[in-house]
């Protein structure tokens, strides 16, 4: 207790009671000696002790060792996914056996059990992360060209090499595409939502039921229902219209699903406050339920987007398939990212498949760059940008001041210097 | 004394409410309208198909809508294996990452993995597509043939007309089968799986988290006997979602599957077969009766799909989570 005496006496005198009445038995845990500061520090109960890092390792090499000798002297296996796998066994083995040196059952299997947790956390973050840089590495051959980006497949066949043709044609399809698709679905979904949410009642629930029902309607079958009803009913053509259609009855539930769960997230109270100072159902709309979910809707719009933009199987019912640009969503087939893929990889040519993977490369840009704008304008809740402002208030504020110290320092100054000569 | 029953309120609404209410009102109906009338639409013209052929449909294997003959019953089955195969890949890698990122993991690593985790669920499926097409479909033949030599006796990883043994044997025989597809299945859907599970896991209550290391718990003990049992829900929840994303599956499956149409139970073999692929397969058949029959196949799904999808709220919402996802 000696080093406690700095200890602020509050604290202190209230340590020593705690520590009276507790039982002086093992079990007691006994506070660290030394300085004593105030509060006390809160300790890590995770962390890595030096024990634990030392019998991982030692567990990884012998299994190591071991599984050397097992594949070539005693029982002749190949492949390196059979040595890996004996090598994992054998490593959770020895790593049971090390630890129970020390340690009680339970602890061996808390200890087992949190190598294989984070065992298969990092398998699963792997075989993501290959599965992109493998994507990524087949496309960087026809990544490097420009024409790529600038020029369609009119004019290149599957023979030509990479400096000739690319997929402006598709990246065009996919941005008009989508646009369409967003131009149906925001109005329509976004009012169902606020529908969902402002006009409760048994109406209003068996709509929810139903939108919750769509959304386990595969993307597929919404191509198909828009090429049997508008295309070989209504005789609308192939076309880049019919395929925004497909993938707007595709996106329609997903968006107005997510919007109901933000909306329903509004403070009921904001509501009350507002129609309490009188302000009519739809100034409250417009004025605060709005307002307060812009950042969640957003992020519900966005990630609809995302698989909207993504989604191969609609869109190649409805969209036809062309090699030229084509802007005009009204006539002609219109090609999009997802289904350029898909007929890039059907020929047999390398350079064609390399053109496959680069237009895959860039369509995961593309999902990454909303991606990326959806966490962005969802991580703004209204109190964290209202956190931003009042910080940007304080910190202009702040400045100001400086300026005005600064400025009153040298005005004063002057005037000083101004008065002593003048006198 | 005086009846104390709340007083009946007049709402009298001004012009721009009225305006407004019946704005969302056809919003909602709009939608009401569009979904109802994609699911009647659908009944409707596979009931052409369905009348014409009766219960066979069920029991039929053949798809040949012009000959008249023609039957969900192989590629039923083969979407159920697909998606069997894809939930025994993701359920185990769902939960150990679920639970990976909300009790093992440094806390400061944790918001970057649960960012990972999210955008993993938005990459396109055409993208795993052609992982599954250009690198597993080989990479996986050694995997396939050590099961159905150490497994073939079990019925589902015998493989037809090869000798294992035989290290000069054609590989094709391992290719385009259920099985790879519903790897590729699996990994697809697992970082939705587990973006539901850990979103349950993370809103365990604190309390009972405290109180079991409290009392002497270890980290696992802690998770077996407070975290399980609480996001149980979620697990089954999740698990059922991913499934019936991998049901409708089609573009990744399409490009990796051959199809048959037969039964195909053996998973290891050559030869699959899922509906969403068939209708990618046979839609350009533009006779009415191949349409309806492609109909009451893309029925037939959407019915699975939906009652799986209604499973997993309805267990979701009565676990004591509640209804997080």
């Amino acid at each position: 207790m000696a080093g406690k005496k700095k200890a602020p006496a509050s604290t202190n005198a209230l340590v020593g009671v705690s520590r009276k009445k507790r039982p002086s038995s093992k079990t007691t845990t006994v506070h660290p000696r030394g300085e004593f500061v105030g509060i006390e520090p809160k300790r890590t109960l995770g962390g890595i002790r030096v024990g634990d890092l030392l019998s991982i390792l030692g567990a990884a090499v012998a299994a190591f060792a071991l599984t050397i000798v097992l594949t070539t002297q005693i029982a002749p296996i190949t492949g390196q996914l059979a040595f890996f796998v004996v090598w994992y066994v054998l490593f959770v083995g020895l790593y049971a056996l090390l630890v129970s040196i020390d340690d009680s059952k339970t602890f061996v299997v808390d200890r087992v059990i949190s190598v294989v947790v984070t065992s298969v956390a990092v398998l699963l973050f792997s075989v993501l992360i290959f599965v992109i840089v493998f994507v990524i590495g087949r496309g960087a051959q026809a990544l490097p060209f420009g024409n790529f980006y600038t020029q369609d497949m009119q004019e290149a066949g599957p023979l030509d090499p990479l400096t000739k043709g690319g997929v402006i044609h598709a990246i065009a399809g996919s941005l008009i595409q989508i646009s369409i698709a967003l131009a149906i679905t925001i109005p329509l979904g976004i009012s169902a939502a606020v529908y969902l949410n402002e006009i409760p009642g048994r109406f209003s629930r068996f709509v929810r039921t139903i939108v919750e029902a769509m959304t386990a309607l595969p993307s597929i079958v919404a191509g198909l229902f828009i090429f049997a009803t508008a295309i070989l009913m209504f005789g609308v053509p192939k076309s880049g219209f019919a395929a925004s259609l497909a993938i707007s009855v595709m996106m329609l539930p997903i968006m107005i699903r997510s919007a109901d769960v933000v909306l329903r997230l509004v403070p009921q109270t904001l509501k009350e406050a507002s129609i309490g100072l009188g302000a009519s159902q739809w100034k409250t709309v417009w004025n605060v339920v709005l307002p307060t979910s812009r950042s969640g809707l957003t992020t519900s719009i966005i990630l609809a987007t995302a698989r909207g933009i993504g989604e191969t199987s609609p869109v190649l019912l409805t969209s036809g398939f062309t090699a030229g640009l084509n802007v005009n969503p009204l006539a002609d087939p219109m090609v999009s990212l997802p289904l350029a893929i898909f007929q890039f990889v059907k020929s047999p040519e390398p350079t064609m498949i390399a053109r496959g993977f680069g237009t895959a490369a860039v369509l995961m840009a593309v999902v990454l760059t909303l991606f990326v704008i959806a966490r962005w304008v969802g991580g703004m809740t209204p109190e964290k940008s209202a956190r931003a402002r009042i910080r940007r208030d304080m910190l202009v504020a702040n400045v100001g001041q400086r300026f005005a110290t600064v400025r009153k320092i040298i005005t004063s100054r002057g005037t000083a210097n101004r008065s002593k000569e003048l006198s | 004394m005086l009846d104390d029953t709340p007083r009946k309120l007049t709402i009298i609404r001004d012009g721009g409410d009225k305006i407004f209410r019946g704005i969302i009102r056809a919003g909602g109906s709009t939608v009401l309208v569009i979904m109802v009338l994609v699911g009647s639409f659908l009944a409707y013209r596979a009931s052409e198909a369905l009348n014409k052929v009766g219960f066979n449909f069920f029991t039929e294997q053949a798809w040949e809508p012009d000959q008249g003959k023609f039957g969900i019953a192989a590629v039923i089955v083969g979407t159920i294996l697909i998606a069997l195969v894809a939930i025994c890949v993701s359920l185990p890698l769902a939960l150990g990452t679920s639970l990976f990122i909300t009790e093992f993991a440094p806390r400061q690593l944790r918001g970057f993995l649960v960012s990972i985790v999210d955008l993993m669920a938005a990459i396109p499926s055409v993208v795993f597509g052609l992982w599954g097409f250009f690198f597993l479909q080989q990479a996986i033949v050694p995997v396939s043939r050590w099961i159905s030599q150490y497994f073939g006796w079990i019925p589902v990883f015998a493989v037809d007309n090869v000798d294992p043994t035989d290290p000069l044997a054609t590989t094709t025989v391992y290719t385009s089968s259920t099985f790879i597809a519903g790897i590729v299945v699996g990994i697809m859907v697992t970082p939705i799986v587990t973006s539901i599970m850990r979103e349950v896991f993370s809103q365990t209550p604190i309390g009972e988290r405290e109180g079991a290391l409290a009392l002497g718990a270890t980290r696992w003990a802690m998770i077996r006997n407070v975290v399980l049992p609480f996001g149980q829900g979620g697990i089954i929840g999740g698990t059922m979602l991913g499934l019936g994303r991998a049901l409708g599956e089609t573009i990744a499956v399409y490009m990796i599957i051959s199809p048959v149409f037969v039964i195909q139970p053996h998973i290891l073999q050559n030869g699959a077969s899922s509906v969403a692929a068939l209708i990618a397969l046979r839609y350009g058949e533009s006779t009415p009766m191949g349409l309806s029959a492609l109909m009451a196949a893309g029925l037939a799904l959407f019915t699975m799909t939906l009652i799986v999808n209604f499973g997993a709220s309805m267990v979701v919402a009565r676990s004591r989570s509640g209804a997080a996802s």
